[in-house]
């Protein structure tokens, strides 16, 4: 079958008391990921402004649906 | 068993005529299936749906509703007359309550499943485009998601085929923990909190909070963690359908792959007995939504023997045992999908744990997460505004130019487990390996002479015959390629394929 591999796919690491360490030492590293990501993220927004429903609020408002199951 | 058992996806889609709130949505629901009739199959005579075999109150705990007490949403075997198309690919399409719904062929694995779902989405794209271009049509819009954020609830129903003699009772309790906990794998995420979602803020699950009941019949009202719709269509004897009504609709090809894999492992599980320890959630109900709505993961649902774990930690006892029962099964000669499955699994379950936004290019309700806390930050607007409420929307339209999840798609963004290729070639060709293949095959090339047609059954007119031919399908494994492909090739009628059957003249 067709799998890309993820960076971290195979890791391995249980729960348990090596979990909560990373978790201590986490947060920092945590904190400097997220900032990484939101330089990423500016560019993949400022094409989807393009793409965005003009009107917002008047869009989502008539967003009406019947009940389905 | 493994990952591999007969599956399928049922979708119902949001539909919408921006400009025009007031439109009647079963009418254009209708427009919607009548299109890609016209488009595809326009020489074909209209095949029916074949109702016979159809019990939607037939309850899995062992006695019928009847049909006064019954509410008229739950009367889904009366033929309305509704558009109905069953397509070459084996697949449904057609317009239930006030959807139009693309109900997949019966497939034997999740990566299939997840082709012939990416397909409906193509279809009903297709679909849509083609309604719009009609004489005096507007453009409609398709969304395949799960709430419109102002009360009602749409579905994205799983269905798995399982053995009758496993014990209904076996099936809840081992069920409905998993149920509650799955959504941090595969939720689509929310913004808005409460089933009118005027709560502000985001969560992980878009159909958490349309759910009040731990089991029942139900579908559109009271809706149940587990559902005991009884319709297998198929040998009652033999075989149930487990309805599973509490998925979100994804967009991503992981996030359903997983989905539909590691659920086929628990039920696997279930059937074997192998599970024993009971994980069994103190108040599911409540549960369900806390979980939904705490979207770092760290809730601590409270298990009905006293501990507290997280959702995440939930599903890692799941595994865990799960890897134990493949070992047990197999010992080092698992099939590479079911070893696939529970790699990405463990994977995806650890970095839950560690960080969730690292599944940004994985997991749908995280990679929606993502871009709105992106313009929460450069724009400075709280969960409230309607920009958010409206990348929660647009996430999910269908559109390859336009929506939102395709456009990540478009970018590289989001892992993926199948290619355009492969999800093209679905839109009209059956899984090789199940009854969709006989059915779909009959459609491709006798469809002037199929009357009608069901998940069990395919029904001839021939010419000269007095009476209709109806060709029972009660075995999903029956009427594959292997078994009657070269016999589909052979006959180049429908007189012909017939009398082959039935072995008349």
């Amino acid at each position: 079958m067709a799998t890309k591999d993820t960076p971290g796919q195979r890791q391995t690491t249980r729960r348990s008391e090596e979990a909560e360490e990373t978790e201590a030492r986490g947060t920092e590293e945590v904190k400097e990921r997220h900032e990484r990501l939101s330089d990423d993220v500016d560019a993949i927004l400022d094409e989807i402004d393009e793409v965005l429903e003009e009107n917002a609020e008047e869009f989502v408002r008539s967003y009406v649906q019947k009940g389905g199951q | 068993m493994s990952v591999r058992r007969v599956m399928g996806i049922e979708t119902e889609y949001g539909i919408s005529v921006p400009g025009q709130p007031g439109a009647n949505a079963m009418v254009t629901s209708s427009q919607v299936v009548n299109a890609y009739q016209a488009a595809t199959a326009a020489r074909a005579r209209r095949a029916r749906w074949d109702f016979e075999e159809e019990n939607p109150l037939r309850d899995a705990r062992g006695f019928d509703l009847t049909r006064e007490a019954a509410d008229s949403s739950q009367l889904t075997d009366e033929d309305l007359g509704l558009a109905n198309v069953i397509l070459t690919n084996g697949a449904r399409l057609y317009v239930d309550h006030a959807h139009p719904e693309y109900s997949a062929p019966e497939c034997t694995n999740p990566l299939a499943a997840v082709i012939w779902d990416k397909a409906g989405e193509r279809v009903m794209a297709e679909a849509a485009s083609r309604a719009g271009e009609m004489p005096g049509g507007a453009a409609i819009q398709l969304y395949k998601n799960n709430t419109d954020n102002k009360g009602a609830s749409y579905g994205c129903h799983e269905n798995y085929l399982m053995r009758r003699a496993t014990p209904f009772a076996d099936i809840v309790r081992h069920l409905t923990p998993f149920f509650v906990s799955r959504q941090v794998v595969c939720g689509a995420g929310r913004v808005g909190l409460g089933a009118d979602g005027r709560g502000e803020g985001f969560q992980v699950s878009q159909r958490a909070d349309f759910f009040e009941v731990e089991v029942g019949l139900e579908t559109t009202l009271k809706r149940p963690i587990i559902n005991t719709r009884d319709e297998p269509h198929a040998d009652p004897e033999k075989y149930r359908r487990l309805h599973v009504i509490i998925g979100d609709a994804n967009m991503s090809e992981i996030s359903t792959y997983l989905k539909l894999g590691t659920t086929a492992l628990v039920l696997a599980m279930i059937e074997d007995k192998f599970l024993d320890g009971d994980l069994a959630v103190e108040a599911p109900i409540a549960e369900l939504r806390a979980i939904s709505h705490d979207h770092e993961c760290r809730h601590l649902v409270l298990l009905r023997d006293g501990r507290r774990m997280t959702a995440v930690q939930l599903q890692m006892e799941y595994l865990e045992r799960a890897r134990k029962y493949v070992e047990d099964r197999f010992g080092t000669g698992a099939d590479d999908m079911t070893v696939d499955v529970l790699d990405r699994w463990e994977s995806v379950l650890n970095r839950l744990a560690e960080d969730p936004m690292m599944l940004s290019r994985e997991l749908d309700w995280v990679a929606k997460l993502e871009l709105l806390e992106g313009y929460r930050r450069r724009d400075g607007i709280g969960w409230n505004h309607p920009r958010l409420q409206l990348v929660d929307l647009q996430y999910s339209d269908i559109r390859p130019d336009r929506g939102l999840y395709n456009r990540l798609i478009a970018r590289g963004r989001m892992m993926r487990l199948t290619d355009d290729a492969a999800i093209a070639r679905a839109m009209y060709e059956p899984p090789d390996d199940t009854r969709a293949y006989f059915r779909g095959r009959c459609l491709q090339k006798y469809a002037d002479a199929v009357a009608a047609a069901s998940w069990d059954s395919v029904i001839f007119d021939i010419p000269g015959r007095e009476s209709l031919q109806r060709v029972p399908t009660l075995e999903p494994l029956r009427g594959t390629r292997a078994h009657v492909g070269s016999l589909l090739d052979r006959c180049s009628n429908a007189a012909d394929l017939v009398s082959a059957l039935t072995g008349r003249d």
